[in-house]
């Protein structure tokens, strides 16, 4: 039996998808590491920064709950500004969906392995996902994820006081730097500005976490109210 | 229950709902673009709320302090296309020295 006759067999396709996620490991153990230091930073305990990584596996938006719960804002508030940055995973695994195994329920254990960086490895061809390679590289992703918040957990333990390191800078420049590839387009360009420009005049008005879902809201109204 | 663990545990089974519902409800079919489109720009909306808010927001005020020389060292790390923690560290880095200096 040869390669070129049959495909590569099951398990060298999840051991593939494994070492291509391994570049993207190393970041995401250093962005685990960064969100464990964020959450201790925010006042969140350290086994529920773990269990965060290891159930939610979603790097922005658990940055943006521990951001709003770290400023003050209510539990509604964080789940939701979480949940709005998340809502990308719809269209992302419904684009996975022909390729994930049947039956359901391991369709949708799957999916929970989708984010952007094992999307992205998995997509041999744009459009077509190769599933042996998602569960490898998110499994690779998944681990590194949550080790990643243990460290900085750890690691923020014997810093006393996080400002005078400016880590507080942190997570703006984290959000920055997600949002610096969106902008390419110009309807997405106007998107961030009128959600900066709401946030910045709710903030000194609203409680905590409100100006983020105002401002993300009053944008796709606009959007919507645009387009027809 | 404190707000962490509240918050942690709504935000897991959220996630697991939306990943799951693309494989589990919709099988193949595509979604009508104009929510597609929508859904595309609620990030960038979002992020840059987040960016004002943790750059100059401070209980419910806005401030200028340190912070803000982070981000702007993060922008200009960004602009030369360094790699993402080295965004961080610019960031962090510039704050700190910042605070030790002013």
């Amino acid at each position: 039996m040869s390669d070129a006759i049959h495909p590569a067999p099951d398990r060298r396709r999840y051991r593939d998808g494994m070492r291509a996620a391994l570049p993207l490991g190393l970041a995401d153990l250093a962005f685990g590491t960064w969100f464990g230091v964020l959450a201790h930073t925010a006042g969140m305990g350290n086994v529920a920064a773990v269990v965060m990584s290891a159930t939610t596996f979603a790097g922005s938006a658990q940055f943006a709950a521990a951001s709003v719960l770290g400023a003050g804002g209510s539990v509604v508030a964080a789940v939701i500004a979480a949940v709005m940055l998340n809502l990308r995973y719809g269209p992302i695994g419904l684009s996975a969906a022909p390729a994930v195994p049947r039956p359901r329920w391991r369709a949708a254990l799957t999916a929970q392995l989708v984010v952007d960086e094992s999307w992205a490895i998995a997509q041999r061809e744009p459009g077509r996902i190769d599933h042996h390679l998602l569960i490898g590289a998110g499994l690779a992703l998944y681990a590194s994820w949550v080790g990643g918040t243990a460290v900085g957990m750890l690691a923020v333990g014997l810093i006393a006081d996080p400002e005078r390191l400016g880590l507080d800078a942190a997570a703006p420049a984290l959000f920055l730097a997600l949002l610096a590839p969106q902008l390419g387009s110009r309807s997405r360009l106007l998107a961030a500005a009128c959600g900066a420009a709401v946030a910045l005049a709710l903030q000194p008005v609203a409680p905590a976490g409100v100006p983020i879902i105002a401002a993300s809201l009053a944008c796709l109204a606009g959007l919507v109210r645009g387009r027809r | 229950m404190t707000s962490t663990w509240a918050t942690v545990i709504l935000v897991g089974l959220a996630t697991f709902a939306i990943k799951a519902a693309g494989p589990l409800l919709l099988g193949g079919r595509e979604l009508p673009p104009r929510l597609r489109g929508m859904l595309d720009h609620l990030p960038p909306a979002l992020l840059a709320a987040l960016i004002v808010t943790q750059a100059l927001g401070d209980e419910r005020r806005l401030t200028l302090d340190p912070r803000l020389l982070g981000l702007a060292a993060a922008a200009v790390a960004l602009a030369v296309r360094a790699p993402v923690l080295l965004v961080l560290v610019a960031a962090t880095a510039t704050t700190a020295l910042a605070r030790l200096l002013l």
